[in-house]
């Protein structure tokens, strides 16, 4: 192992040091036992791609693009929800979901980045709208609290189908970014769920704002699963799926929790997309502004 | 307008939700100091990978124990440490009175007797 490997590897000593405050009864360690556990990181993938054991293809770079802008949109979404939930334990819920999805964005960036020798910040703080691939979905306002579960809703349950079959790809640095993704990705359908069964079955106003919050949605859930020249070339090699072949499944899984809440598939028409081609809505500069400038500002600090 | 803002909601609506969600609770929530309902509160257990009892971690508001559980994984096991979650109603737990303390527990200090001291340890015993 060389030296390099050896500085990016280690955990440090957050499990030593927590575990065996835990241990000698120090008064102020945790009741439960903190350790960071052993899963793939977008350190490791960052490792693999620096080190040249990982490099994805043309192709699979920028379908790892479109995946990672995803996530990353949507983290940047959710982000703004901390400290403005309606209730603090729910601040955390999509914290930590936020949270999760930056980790997914950050791991398919740097995956992507290794085709192009840039990193997961290059790509993420040094693009313009146009050079960004996500949906539009992903960008949509926040609104309301049922708005912003409607979109999670949607976003979970296709992102599931995806990561669950993505676990398949045979290209293995794809494969084991879903296999982590897909569990925590499980999680969140089950969060959004819940919520889309409690607002639709709880007052007459949270009703009228989980119906409006659909109606708002889904005219960005058509564009999820279009199949392009890109997909088909992939899914024919066997690294990704044609997006069309997840909506069957999709469709089922949601009908069944919207059926349960005793709410329609919205009739509403479906929005143009273009977000894989880089045309964006509106609302993607603000996202990117306010996401982007303190590393534009200044280029290069860390801390 | 705000960048974040839903084009058919004023910006204030998520604030008001809090104040409608608690109908779902199973019993009647308890007024806030702002006249509406609040969530009741949850304590909550968490069981490590240790195998080890479930311990007390803290505690929290949720409308129904469904919901008191995934507030419980998103608060409390987020640092991956447990395997197994308990939550319980607050109001479901009687404890003891702090006031009481000298009555309830400071009887069993010095009696002795009560523990193993008086006996001796027999030769030749491992492992005592």
């Amino acid at each position: 192992m060389n030296p390099e490997t050896q500085e990016t590897t280690g955990h440090g000593d957050i499990s030593v040091g927590v575990a065996g405050a835990g241990a000698s009864g120090d008064g102020s360690a945790s009741a439960t036992r903190i350790t960071p556990g052993n899963a793939l990181r977008p350190e490791d993938i960052a490792l693999e791609v620096r080190t040249g054991l990982a490099r994805p293809t043309e192709d699979v770079a920028e379908y790892a693009l479109r995946l990672g802008d995803d996530a990353l949109i949507l983290a940047q979404r959710l982000g703004h929800w901390i400290s403005r939930a309606p209730e603090l334990e729910e601040d955390v819920a999509l914290g930590n979901i936020a949270l999760d999805q930056l980790g997914h964005a950050r791991s398919f960036l740097s995956y992507a980045g290794g085709a192009w020798d840039k990193s997961e910040d290059d790509l993420a703080y040094f693009r313009r709208e146009h050079e960004f691939r996500s949906a539009h979905l992903f960008e949509q306002p926040n609104g309301d609290f049922a708005v912003t579960i409607a979109r999670q809703f949607v976003v979970s349950y296709y992102q599931f189908e995806l990561y669950r079959r993505l676990t398949e790809s045979t290209d293995a640095t794809i494969a084991a970014i879903a296999a982590k993704a897909v569990k925590e990705v499980d999680y969140h359908r089950d969060h959004s769920a819940q919520w889309v069964l409690r607002l639709a079955g709880g007052t007459d106003e949270s009703r009228r704002r989980m119906i409006n919050g659909f109606k708002l949605i889904w005219p960005y859930v058509g564009e999820l699963f279009v199949d392009d020249a890109l997909t088909t070339r992939l899914a024919e090699a066997g690294a990704a799926v044609e997006p069309s072949s997840l909506k069957a499944d999709f469709d089922r899984l949601t009908g069944e929790v919207l059926k349960e809440a005793g709410l329609e598939v919205p009739d509403v028409p479906a929005a143009p997309g273009g977000g894989r081609r880089g045309q964006h809505s509106e609302h993607l500069g603000y996202i990117l502004a306010e996401m982007q400038v303190l590393a534009r500002e200044h280029p290069g600090a860390s801390w | 307008m705000s960048p974040h803002g839903n084009p058919e909601e004023p910006a204030s609506a998520a604030a008001e939700i809090k104040h409608e969600a608690p109908k779902a609770s199973p019993a009647p929530a308890p007024e806030d100091h702002h006249g509406g309902n609040v969530w009741p509160l949850w304590e909550v257990f968490v069981r490590s990978s240790r195998g080890l009892s479930h311990v007390h971690a803290g505690s929290l508001h949720a409308p129904d124990a469904a919901m008191a559980l995934r507030n419980a994984r998103d608060l409390y096991t987020r640092r991956n440490e447990g395997v197994s979650i308990w939550v319980v109603p607050a109001d479901a737990i009687a404890s003891s009175d702090p006031d009481a303390k000298g009555a309830f527990f400071e009887s069993p200090q010095g009696k002795d007797y009560r523990h193993a001291t008086y006996y001796t340890k027999s030769e030749g015993v491992k492992h005592l």
